[in-house]
């Protein structure tokens, strides 16, 4: 899924306004702290699951609802689908993002949120995972 | 049952939390059509300075801007939280430098060989019903958690 290469500046506004929902629910719900990441995987803490749930439930009835609704999105063609697959490179890279995630607590979405909290600890976290995506692409593109 | 054993910290703000990052992944979706995953935005965005065949694949170029701009809200919506509903005082964490460097590097090189993160895999696989992110989510809630577990036994972290 590759999407439009030329942004209109209303898509730019809702594009960024989505973000923001993203990121102010992030915030919100503290999946910005590592810490209270690190205690859900120590099962301290249920609260990610009911963040996960919560985010799952709306994006399930958007996903499922808006392309019997519509024809098309309000500003774009056509109503993506991203196919997700099962295969080595799955497992392994989900295995592998697991044991990243456990170390560290923190995932792509609030490595980049925690920018707006002054959090400059988490930079730490946002180099690595650029360098992890880096080597990642620089290896499957030798193979 | 009690709920302050399942969720000590309280539990609204989690759920409420996660209905907002719903609501965005369904604002895109609405407008766009586009499928608001965030761990591309880092194979994407070094797409603008490496000129490998890797990096200049469609699925990159084609949406690097978008995902710059998402990943800007992202900031954006952070900022606003934490200027309007915090205390305004930076957050810090005590989790050590090594293993946010470490830890990182693994999420990223991970997350784009799995072609999924948590929002990738978990929020929109997992909202478009698609088995094999319920096996990623799986696999890396199980890697997350043993090692999470190890480090604190270990006394690393």
């Amino acid at each position: 899924m590759s999407g439009p290469t030329k942004m209109s500046p209303a898509m730019a506004l809702v594009v960024l306004a989505s973000g923001a929902l993203f990121g102010f629910g992030l915030s919100l719900s503290t999946m910005v702290q590592p810490e209270v990441v690190l205690g859900f995987l120590r099962l301290q803490d249920g609260g990610l699951m009911l963040v996960m749930g919560g985010a799952v439930l709306v994006t399930l009835l958007a996903y499922r609802l808006l392309p019997r609704l519509l024809k098309r999105p309000l500003l774009g063609d056509t109503f993506h689908q991203h196919p997700s697959q099962w295969n080595r490179d799955t497992l392994q890279g989900a295995a592998l993002f697991g044991i990243g995630w456990g170390l560290c607590g923190v995932c792509p979405g609030p490595a980049i949120a925690a920018l707006g909290t002054g959090n400059w600890d988490l930079l730490w976290a946002l180099g690595g995972i650029a360098l992890g995506a880096l080597a990642q692409g620089l290896r499957a593109g030798r193979s | 049952m009690d709920l302050s054993i399942l969720f000590p910290y309280g539990w609204a703000h989690y759920l409420l939390g996660g209905l907002f990052i719903g609501t965005g992944v369904a604002l895109l979706f609405l407008f766009t059509g586009l499928i608001g995953g965030m761990s591309s935005v880092f194979s994407s965005t070094w797409s603008y300075l490496l000129r490998q065949p890797y990096f200049q694949q469609a699925r990159y170029t084609g949406s690097r801007g978008w995902r710059l701009v998402y990943a800007a809200g992202l900031v954006v919506g952070a900022l606003v939280w934490w200027l309007g509903f915090a205390d305004g005082t930076p957050l810090h964490t005590e989790v050590p430098t090594w293993a946010l460097l470490v830890g990182g590097f693994l999420v990223g090189y991970g997350a784009r060989l799995g072609n999924g993160c948590t929002s990738g895999h978990g929020i929109c696989g997992l909202g478009s019903l698609q088995w094999p992110s319920l096996l990623a989510v799986l696999t890396f809630m199980a890697t997350a958690f043993i090692t999470a577990n190890l480090m604190s036994f270990w006394g690393l972290a």
